[in-house]
């Protein structure tokens, strides 16, 4: 192993918006085997959680992401109601899923001009930013924040859509289409960008459905997978929306998937906007119960997991996270090998991945450079603590 | 005596290295306005070229440990001289039309490599794994485009009947079809000389974090970008002279039209350069050696049957 040559992606890298180690071992340009290392950005945000209320809570892991920066408090949130089934007002419902299918639009373009910048193709970087600024835009007028927009809150949401803003937001979001239709035309009928994406590092279905991967990844592979979908939640179940699911597995496929999604989630924001029922936002929760909850969403990167205990106090007991780029960063395994270091570097980045989310991490020996507890241990770590916990 | 300054004059200050850097870092800026204002952004202002030379010049120069001083500080030397010295050979062969030497043309087309081989070497030099994947990448390019540019040369050199820059320049060779088909095969193949996308493959920063510039800091890099912006002088004023009739400055009506033939390729290159993404070493070597040549090829048959 030792003495194979190596190209270094990272820790700090143009690719790389996060801090992140690819070891591409190569033969010329052609990658024969690849490494990755996470854990330069562990932050312990399950242990914070722990000593936050659960209000609190709702905004610390709004801060996991700063892209999907709703998805974590979205599947929270459900996570918290789950536990004693509080019921949420419908309006509330609809708001999030509102807030949740902007963010997948601006979340998909950021994607799109980062891959275009990964090609070399900074025109089309720049285009896409340019037409994902009008998203934010929307954000800053529902929420008042073009990022982190504190909107959710356990048994509701924090701010009403006015009446007054509804004509607003339906043009920003007509013209938010035709910007999104028109960059679906001009990337996938591009013979360059075609020549660069296609047929580059496949996903086979099969492999897909080993490593288990979610979100766009998975169904550019052709599995149809869609928590929106398959248990709904919010107001998905209300809306009509297609699922785009691609047979190839390709770069292109994973762009192109992604490219169409942003055309769906504009009609479902239409729909939602127009469905919105009069009403209460939020169901003013005094106490969450006892017992434990799970939450689901489909952010853009596919689906996230919240897992909370309750012991019945202020505090959350245990608060595990699952964010999508964990099951999705392996998949590169299976994908770079046998491609050129051109291709590798796009490859890596085609699954969108959000390292932060994925930050696990392992306990050394900084003498002997020996691992003390690894991955496993710490899970079985976990679960003595949960077992620990259910029998007091 | 006379001769010999007037000599190191041209190399030194016009048209060599001085007024040849001050053209290209004109154009230089111009291609990054045009692409920031088609990106929608806003642009640097018009003496941003220089000022990041005078700044790089002030930096700290740092060499690599264990790397050979001599061959690493030596390589952006290498580029820049021989960029400087192209741009007094072309310059003198299109205001004297019979000044030249026999053969100039080709010293001329010897010359305009040497800056990427500056490039091949300081990557090597430096002992950087992505520096040696530059600079591998360029050496392959080298290879792909050097092919069809010479086919693309020697076709007008055929249709002028002339080896000698003065000869091809004062004729407009871009008129007839084996000129055009030779103009379109040399434009692709100065955009790949000049890094720019779709062959920046060499540089791809955002695989290779610029190549084999990757160790090179201060007066190195600054150098190095000099290199670069003398080229966008000097590459578009090769194309003029071989296929759109050289450049005449002594009537008001020679320096506009001058000035417009230069626009013109500077245009067809920027736009090239934004509308399209990077391309792989190996798509890039395919191209230029698969249609691009034939393409080459075809336009010489022409030029010798005569059209």
């Amino acid at each position: 192993m030792a003495d194979r040559n190596f190209i270094p992606i990272g820790p700090f890298h143009p690719l790389l918006e996060e801090p992140e180690f690819f070891k591409f071992y190569v033969d010329g340009e052609t990658v024969v085997d690849a490494e990755v290392r996470v854990g330069y950005n562990h932050r312990g945000v399950e242990k914070l959680a722990e000593g936050k209320t659960y209000d609190q809570a709702t905004f610390l892991v709004e801060r996991i992401c700063g892209i999907c920066s709703t998805s974590h408090p979205f599947a929270y949130v459900q996570a918290a109601e789950d536990v004693s089934g509080i019921v949420v007002p419908e309006r509330a419902l609809f708001i999030r899923s509102i807030i949740g299918d902007l963010e997948r639009i601006h979340s998909h373009l950021l994607w799109v001009g980062l891959a275009a910048h990964f090609i070399g193709y900074n025109t089309v970087f720049m285009w896409a930013w340019k037409y994902r600024e009008p998203v934010l835009d929307v954000f800053e007028m529902i929420s008042g924040n073009r990022n982190h927009y504190g909107m959710f809150k356990v048994g509701g949401v924090r701010r009403d859509i006015n009446d007054a803003q509804i004509p607003s937001l339906l043009k920003a979001i007509d013209e938010i289409e035709g910007f999104c239709s028109m960059l679906v035309k001009a990337v996938m009928d591009d013979p360059v960008i075609k020549a660069r994406t296609k047929g580059i590092g496949i996903l086979k279905k099969q492999d897909a459905i080993d490593i288990g991967v979610v979100g766009p990844v998975a169904r550019a592979s052709g599995i149809i997978n869609d928590v929106r979908k398959d248990f709904p939640y919010a107001a998905y179940d209300r809306v009509q929306f297609e699922r785009v699911v691609l047979p190839d597995g390709d770069v292109f496929s994973r762009m192109a998937v992604r490219l169409l999604e942003t055309i769906e989630s504009t009609k479902i924001i239409r729909q939602c906007l127009k469905q919105m029922p009069k009403g209460p936002i939020d169901a003013e929760v005094r106490e969450i119960g006892i017992g434990e909850g799970i939450g689901q969403h489909e952010a853009p990167r596919g689906e996230v997991i919240h897992y909370v205990r309750s012991n019945g106090s202020n505090y959350p007991e245990r608060h595990k996270i699952r964010a999508p780029s964990f099951m999705n960063v392996p998949s590169f395994k299976k994908t770079v090998i046998g491609q050129s270091i051109a291709d590798a570097a796009l490859i890596t980045a085609a699954v969108d991945p959000c390292y932060c989310c994925t930050e696990r991490m392992a306990v050394l020996d900084r003498e002997t450079n020996k691992v003390l507890l690894n991955g496993d241990e710490l899970v079985r770590l976990c679960q003595e603590k949960t077992e620990k916990m259910r029998n007091k | 005596m006379t001769d010999s300054l007037k000599l190191i004059f041209g190399y030194l200050i016009f048209p060599g290295l001085i007024f040849s850097a001050m053209v290209g870092m004109i154009a230089c800026w111009i291609d990054r306005k045009v692409t920031a204002r088609l990106q929608y952004r806003k642009g640097p202002p018009w003496y941003q070229p220089l000022a990041d030379i005078l700044k790089l010049l002030g930096k700290e120069m740092i060499v690599p440990e264990g790397v050979s001083n001599a061959v690493f500080l030596a390589a952006p030397l290498f580029g820049l001289s021989a960029a400087a010295l192209v741009a007094l050979i072309l310059w003198q062969g299109n205001l004297d039309r019979s000044a030249g030497f026999i053969g100039d043309l080709i010293a001329a087309l010897y010359l305009l490599t040497i800056p990427s081989l500056a490039m091949i070497i300081g990557g090597s030099s430096s002992r950087n794994p992505l520096s040696a994947l530059g600079a591998s990448r360029e050496m392959k390019l080298i290879l792909a485009y050097e092919l069809p540019f010479t086919i693309a040369v020697f076709t007008i050199v055929v249709k002028a009947g002339s080896i000698m820059i003065g000869g091809v320049a004062s004729h407009t060779a871009v008129l007839s079809v084996s000129g055009l088909i030779a103009f379109l095969v040399a434009l692709l193949a100065a955009q790949a000389k000049m890094g720019f996308v779709p062959f920046d493959i060499a540089e791809a920063e955002q695989e290779i974090m610029a190549g084999p510039l990757l160790e090179y800091s201060g007066p190195g890099l600054a150098l190095f970008k000099l290199t670069k912006d003398i080229l966008f002088f000097v590459l578009p004023l090769f194309l003029i002279t071989l296929f759109l009739g050289g450049i005449e400055v002594t009537t008001v009506a020679g320096i506009i039209l001058a000035v417009l033939k230069y626009a013109l390729i500077l245009v067809l290159m920027v736009l090239i350069k934004n509308t399209n993404p990077r391309l792989k070493i190996d798509q890039a070597v395919r191209f230029f050696w698969g249609p691009v040549t034939l393409l080459a090829i075809a336009g010489f048959i022409f030029a010798v049957i005569g059209w």
